[in-house]
């Protein structure tokens, strides 16, 4: 297996002796087929055992190692070396507060996540004898691509609304949202409109798209942004123009 | 035992104006935005127009020789270009607001941008027909 130098010049912040983040430059020797993540841990292991970043499982399913790589969110783990220059910038996840090094402050996120209430509120709750809820293939489909979220928050580090306004709940949580309103055993869709129909929720999204762009699990969270939007603007007319429609 | 540490995050603040300088995507979205303004200066064109119309003949046909004088020209190739691609982008994305599932697929991406795209070509040609272009 071949190596080759590469230069990484990463974010370094210490809240304890720092004022401010600034970079180092480390030049680690990497094998051919590495990720990002494989390099961050040789440094770790031989250069530098200060250096902290989040991850886990290392195969773009915990959603832990999101951190911005040359300017684009990508998981660690999925930026291959082979695909980048022999200098890479790694910088924590944008918009997000930082911690310590590449580690941030995930609080907000999942405050946010909290509140869209993203598990299934039964219609009518059943007895465990009934049986399980089911659903037709139809319906899974519709919902599928929403679930496959990790909620690694590169959508919120790609997000210009939720850097430039903070208070919006952002791609994910309201892509989960979505998920759960549009799933045929759910029944919670009142109680998740208070938080997504806001002002801090689809209504803060002006569509840029980065969201769907930098998903790595190919999860399109403005396209369920821009359905919330309609769905919520139909909620409105049905109430204020045609109110014998609501039930 | 172990000492507490303390904990000081640290927000990099986003630039307020610049921040669309930072990536294409930015830059692209911006354009898909700004793009719509020269939609609301042909709309405010159209109103001028009306006004001088209700002014009477004369003035109604000034505007008119006006529009043919090469600002009026520039002006309206420049914001037919930038309307084609304000419309052109957003069509593209209304696959994404309005998913169409049937039985158990969804209908392909380009069915649902291509019925837009007919319905603009049929309203331009009912608009044409009326001006009495044919």
């Amino acid at each position: 297996m071949s190596e080759r130098t590469f230069e990484l010049e990463v974010l370094r912040y210490n809240p304890e002796t720092d004022r401010e983040p600034h970079f180092q430059i480390y030049s680690v020797s990497c094998e051919e087929e590495w990720v990002v993540l494989d390099a961050l841990n040789r440094i770790k292991e031989t250069l530098d055992p200060t250096l902290n970043y989040r991850w886990s499982c290392h195969m773009a399913v915990c959603g832990s190692c999101g951190m911005m790589i040359n300017g684009e969110p990508k998981l660690a783990c999925k930026a291959f070396l082979r695909e980048l220059p022999v200098r890479i910038r790694v910088e924590p996840l944008a918009h997000f507060p930082i911690e310590r090094d590449l580690v941030t402050v995930i609080d907000d996120f999942i405050g946010k996540l909290k509140r869209v209430k993203p598990y299934l509120i039964p219609k009518a709750e059943k007895a465990l004898s009934e049986g399980e809820y089911l659903q037709t293939p139809a319906q899974l489909k519709k919902i599928k691509q929403y679930t496959l979220c990790i909620n690694c928050m590169l959508c919120y580090a790609a997000c210009p609304e939720y850097g430039l306004i903070p208070k919006f709940i952002g791609p994910a949580a309201i892509a989960l949202a979505h998920r759960y309103n549009q799933d045929s055993r759910d029944g919670g869709r009142a109680e998740r409109q208070q938080e997504i129909a806001s002002s801090e929720g689809v209504w803060e999204c002006s569509f840029a798209g980065a969201c769907s762009e930098v998903c790595p699990e190919h999860v399109d969270p403005a396209a369920a942004l821009q359905q919330v939007k309609i769905a919520s603007t139909v909620d409105w007319y049905q109430e204020h123009l045609m109110p014998w429609l609501r039930k | 035992m172990a000492q507490e540490i303390g904990r000081r995050p640290y927000l990099r603040e986003v630039p307020r104006v610049r921040w669309f300088f930072d990536h294409p995507r930015y830059l692209r979205y911006m354009a898909r935005e700004l793009t719509c303004l020269f939609i609301g200066a042909y709309t405010l064109l159209l109103v001028v127009g009306f006004a001088r119309l209700a002014d009477g003949r004369a003035a109604y046909e000034a505007f008119l020789a006006a529009l043919k004088g090469p600002l009026g020209v520039a002006f309206h190739v420049l914001a037919l270009g930038f309307a084609i691609y304000h419309s052109v982008t957003w069509f593209n994305l209304t696959p994404k607001a309005l998913p169409v599932q049937v039985g158990e697929d969804f209908l392909p991406d380009w069915v649902i941008s291509g019925a837009h795209y007919a319905a603009w070509l049929a309203l331009s040609a009912g608009m044409l027909y009326f001006a009495g272009a044919f």
